[in-house]
């Protein structure tokens, strides 16, 4: 019997799993944007000493990892599992940082919105009691994003103005059984939502409908509103994505326009860092969430947050044969329990 | 949305799209394309200055505006030509220099076979491929169009 169930899909937790600590690491281009002082590091050189920017990003989220277990005061060997996934084909990142890491692993791919689907994965396993400490953790790096999906980096094409910018960079956050908060206190994992958009250079057209379904499921499952958070923000929705989920709500009579964000719109300056329609990639909720709601949350300027990682669930392959981006969107609501 | 059809939302999401500054983009690509046939004709005088002749010149003058578009790609230059000029930067055969040598330099890591030589086309091979079958039919009904004269 499925007792921790609500509505028709969001699990409300009996014993909420606490964040115990957090990390996140970006490239150089993320540290010149408005949510500079929260990271955790801030890289010069986005290849980070490596020889391939793949093997960056994998030491990206490696560092991000042990870091998020040493802040927590733990280590590796205290955590049970390891649940993270990232962008590039067959995850490497992720299973190159376990193979260093050597906790139990679990690879996701949920595309950009991984962070979300490793937390509400975690928070699962944790309040199922068949852990105790467990590790959520995701990257992306721009360059080795580009190159699988899009042009060479010196390729003289330019870019649609829809076009979003992977942000380079690696979040982890460590999840425990006790602690002293903030706690995940439910989740809506949410259905794929594709409405036929082709354009893999428009993917917050593409997810908005996935973001919008989720939210809308989550307030009527848990009968909350919006007014009930401090902040509602989604993944890497971009400008364009972010407008029409919250045209989309007021259609449903939810007023978003007071809390409502986007972690893309919010990690660079789109007009000075050339941005386009905002940042993308699994690193966008990650840094943008254990950098800044995370640190936030702990100085109690936010109380409650209902975070919606995005992901198109869409390949290289999948988009030169000239099918639809699938989009998904997973919420968690983190809150601070006096 | 449920009752929303997808050409629907598609419809929806177009008026949610600026357009792009169409004007602006056509002046931009002007100067630029128009700035490296400048420097082409530039090249051309000078070899012909030389003494070389036609034959000598058209090739001598695609290999330096090769060599200068190639060179352009590999200190980080070409791409902010491109961003800037667009279709004005890409079309040239500087543009076509820099679809070759950009990919050539993205897959040095997984090695000069499979990695540097079995990519640098990737770009460049679908022009190959269509400009060469092109002028291959046009050639075709040339010689079917003039034969018997």
């Amino acid at each position: 019997m499925a007792t921790k169930r609500i509505g028709s899909q969001t699990i409300k937790f009996e014993n909420p799993p606490s964040i115990v600590g957090t990390a996140s690491i970006v490239g150089p281009k993320e540290g010149e944007g408005p949510l500079s002082n929260y990271f955790d590091l801030v890289l010069e050189d986005d290849t980070w000493g490596q020889k391939s920017f793949e093997k960056a990003e994998a030491k990206m989220q490696e560092e991000a990892i042990k870091l998020a277990i040493a802040n927590a005061n733990l280590s590796p060997k205290d955590i049970h599992f390891l649940i993270s996934g990232d962008l590039l084909n067959q995850i490497i990142s992720s299973s190159y940082t376990a193979r260093q890491i050597g906790i139990p692993y679990f690879g996701l791919y949920g595309a950009c919105s991984t962070m979300t689907e490793s937390l509400c994965l975690g928070s699962m396993i944790i309040d199922g009691g068949f852990a105790d400490k467990v590790v959520c953790a995701t990257s992306s790096h721009f360059s080795s994003a580009e190159r699988q999906f899009r042009f060479p980096l010196e390729y003289g094409a330019q870019r649609k103005y829809t076009a979003q910018w992977t942000v380079t960079g690696a979040g982890a956050t460590v999840l425990s059984s006790t602690g002293n908060g903030p706690y995940i206190t439910y989740i809506t994992p949410g259905k794929i939502k594709d409405y036929g958009i082709k354009d893999a250079s428009n993917m917050g057209a593409a997810m908005a409908p996935a973001a919008f379904d989720t939210i809308l499921q989550h307030f009527k499952d848990t009968g909350f509103n919006p007014a009930d958070y401090d902040l509602i923000i989604t993944g890497d929705l971009g400008l364009i994505g972010r407008r029409i989920v919250i045209d989309l709500m007021a259609r449903e009579g939810y007023d978003l326009t007071k809390n409502f964000s986007d972690c893309g719109v919010k990690i660079f300056d789109g007009v000075q860092q050339d941005t386009h329609a905002g940042g993308s990639g699994c690193a966008c909720s990650a840094v943008v969430f254990n950098g800044y709601i995370y640190k936030e949350m702990i100085k109690g300027n936010l109380n409650r947050v209902l975070l919606v990682a995005t992901g198109a669930l869409h390949s290289s392959i999948s988009t030169l044969q000239g099918e639809s981006v699938p989009g998904i969107a997973h919420a968690v609501t983190i809150e601070n329990l006096s | 949305m449920d009752n929303m059809t997808n050409k629907e939302y598609q419809e929806y999401v177009k008026k949610k799209i600026p357009k792009p500054p169409y004007l602006k983009n056509a002046i931009r690509a002007f100067l630029i394309g128009g700035l490296i046939c400048l420097i082409g004709q530039i090249i051309r005088n000078i070899l012909f200055s030389f003494g070389l002749d036609e034959n000598q010149v058209v090739a001598g003058t695609a290999i330096i505006l090769v060599f200068i578009g190639s060179l352009l790609t590999g200190i980080g230059v070409y791409d902010k030509i491109g961003k800037f000029g667009g279709a004005g930067a890409v079309i040239p055969i500087t543009g076509f220099a820099n679809s070759i040598v950009s990919t050539a330099m993205e897959h040095k890591r997984e090695g000069y076979i499979f990695g540097v030589a079995a990519n640098m086309f990737t770009i460049a091979g679908p022009v190959l491929v269509y400009g060469i079958g092109g002028s291959i039919v046009v050639g075709l009904l040339y010689i079917i169009l003039t034969s018997g004269r």
